[in-house]
């Protein structure tokens, strides 16, 4: 077990990162890569929403990509319809709250293995992309807000101060926004970690049978864990629509679900941080891939994920923690072989 | 009357797809308790060989029943040897590179293919109930379904292969004990599944069009089929096809395809929670 010195170094690392990116980044980069950022801290937030439930809680979903577009899509119409963003943040993180209990219900107090638990997440998000990209007609309004189907619905409208229409949020100030939205999220679900809820949930991902046998009712607490997740992930997509101003239902195709795993795979599951780094590091990386024209992305993110299960199953940053504490273990033993 | 008879065609045509669609995922899932998430793309796979042979001058038939089959099984084969091999046992780890798999395969074929529908128009022609006309082409996927779940149920129960497969699979080290390489069972068996897919890519193919994405409009159903079937492979593919089929194609026919789809995944959903070990964890427990 780790130090808790060094759990507490590790935290104000983080902190002193994230707040340098946010003092720094808008002084010395260029605009667009303070933009790009911004898209990548709403990725790096759906990150941490897996991170957190298959890491920690030990399930494996891939319906995040469906809260974060629950979430987006919820804002979308109900800012729209009210032209003011207030009801909207809180209606777009309680829907995907309400819609991944309900689910959740179903499939963690039916016992289901978590290998048909990741199946009937997947074929969610699949219905949604299927059902919203069917929503072209007319007969398809919500208010003042059409669906659009494959079109997707433009021009939502950006967040704004309660209750002052006036003073909305511009594209510069989305940066520190959505940036210290991802380090309340980190730091939240840190904080979550320690408590009791939390140790209990890594406690089932380590022995379901032996929680449940202290008497913690195990479903429950996945339930709960699944609903915070999603919450996480919908802050992300709330994050991301106002980042756009614009949705529509690729954020449901398996390209997004695919692309969440890869971040927290190559970042390393069962830590915080590596998710996050694994989103924005990819997230540059996605764009210099777009910019050749020989490969289809698809064709390169799989290959890095068949690559990382295969011989990296571990993740950079756990791989990066191991090296380190080698080499730093093994230079005194080295000193001594070459002083004998 | 005759409405009533061209609804219960489709809903008979709806099931048998499923069944067709799903018998390779269930093969590889059942016996071997590997998620294949490149199922999908296997079944694509089948539907442009198909594509491809019949534009050189293949007969369709030899296309879709011969050549189809015979690639997604080299291809299945490879896929077993180069990555599921290193795998067997951790189901997870096996879930994700399959479905890095699917990604590459769909990459690959969209930079070969572009990202552009195909046709492969419907052979066979179409009949008339009374005033309404339907495609014969819907009684060939009756009969192959058929075929399959008769062929497979024959081959499992009463050929000595049947045997050894299923003996694999309950025992690997007895099996091998008694001079069988469980590792060219899996081997085998996994080519069988994959067969299954390339033959029902092929056969669906007419009616579905050939998109490099297509397998996405497969996976999820094909999953639902199977889990939802539960352990038997082959009386939980058949019930699990007929229930969702039946529900699928009625709920269609009432409002919209889409609306059938989402019918579907709830009465799935709603089934899992009833008998989570689906429906043969609960009836006909001592069939195939």
């Amino acid at each position: 077990m780790k130090p808790p010195l060094w759990n507490v170094l590790g935290l104000v690392a983080v902190g002193a990162v994230g707040l340098l990116t946010l003092i720094l980044v808008p002084l010395l980069a260029p605009v667009h890569v303070q933009l790009q950022l911004t898209l990548y801290f709403s990725f790096a937030i759906l990150a941490l929403s897996l991170a957190f439930i298959w890491g920690y809680g030990g399930i494996f979903s891939f319906g995040q990509a469906t809260f974060f577009g629950l979430g987006g899509y919820t804002y979308a119409i109900i800012a729209i319809n009210m032209n003011e963003s207030t009801l909207a943040i809180v209606a777009a993180l309680l829907l995907p709250a309400v819609f991944a209990a309900v689910l959740g219900y179903f499939m963690f107090y039916g016992r289901l293995s978590s290998v048909y638990l990741a199946v009937i997440t997947l074929v969610v998000t699949l219905l949604f992309h299927t059902f919203l990209g069917h929503t072209a007609g007319f007969e398809y309004r919500i208010g003042d807000a059409a669906l659009g189907g494959y079109n997707g619905i433009p021009a939502i409208p950006p967040l704004n101060l309660p209750g002052d229409t006036s003073r909305f949020i511009g594209p510069e100030q989305m940066f520190y926004v959505s940036g210290v939205c991802l380090l309340a999220t980190y730091f939240g679900l840190r904080l979550l970690l320690g408590t009791r809820f939390g140790r209990i949930i890594v406690g089932i991902r380590e022995n379901e049978l032996r929680v449940e046998l202290l008497g913690y009712d195990v479903r429950l607490y996945k339930t709960a864990a699944f609903t915070i997740a999603a919450v996480v992930a919908a802050l992300g997509g709330l994050m991301f629509t106002n980042w756009n101003s614009f949705i529509d239902p690729h954020v449901f195709n398996l390209g997004t679900s695919a692309e969440i795993i890869i971040w927290v795979i190559v970042g390393g599951l069962g830590t915080l941080v590596g998710p996050i780094v694994g989103a924005i590091a990819l997230g540059f990386l996605a764009v210099e891939l777009g910019t050749q024209q020989r490969f289809d992305v698809n064709l390169i993110l799989g290959a890095i994920l068949v690559v990382f299960v295969l011989v990296v199953p571990q993740g950079i940053v756990p791989m990066t923690r191991r090296l380190l504490t080698e080499w730093w273990e093994a230079a005194p033993s080295r000193e001594h072989r070459f002083e004998g | 009357m005759d409405t009533a008879a061209v609804v219960f065609i489709q809903v008979l045509s709806t099931v048998s797809s499923l069944v067709l669609f799903s018998s390779g995922l269930a093969v590889i899932f059942g016996m071997m308790r590997v998620i294949n998430l490149a199922h999908g793309e296997l079944l694509m796979l089948g539907a442009y060989s198909l594509l491809v042979a019949i534009k050189v001058g293949v007969n369709l038939w030899v296309a879709m029943l011969v050549i189809s089959p015979l690639f997604v099984a080299i291809v299945g084969i490879l896929m077993e040897r180069l990555v599921v091999r290193h795998l067997y046992g951790r189901m997870m780890d096996t879930l994700l590179a399959t479905w890095g798999l699917s990604l590459f395969i769909t990459g690959i074929m969209t930079t070969f293919f572009g990202n552009t529908m195909e046709g492969i128009s419907t052979p066979l022609g179409s009949f008339r109930i009374g005033n309404l006309t339907e495609s014969t082409y819907k009684f060939f996927i009756i009969g192959m379904a058929s075929a399959v779940l008769a062929s497979g149920y024959l081959i499992l129960k009463h050929s000595r292969w049947g045997l050894i497969a299923r003996g694999t699979m309950d025992n690997p080290i007895q099996a091998s004990a008694l001079g069988v390489s469980p590792s060219a069972v899996y081997t085998v068996t996994f080519g069988i599944g994959a067969a299954l897919s390339g033959l029902a890519g092929a056969v669906l193919a007419p009616l579905s069009g050939v998109l490099p994405t297509m397998g996405v409009a497969y996976i999820g159903k094909a999953f639902i089929t199977v889990i939802g079937g539960g352990e038997a492979m082959l009386a939980g593919t058949g019930s699990a096809s007929i229930l969702f089929g039946t529900i699928n194609q009625i709920v269609t026919y009432f409002s919209s395809s889409v609306i059938g789809e989402v019918a579907l995944l709830v009465s799935a959903v709603v089934l899992l929670r009833v008998l989570p070990q689906g429906i043969t964890g609960q009836f006909f427990r001592r069939s195939l």
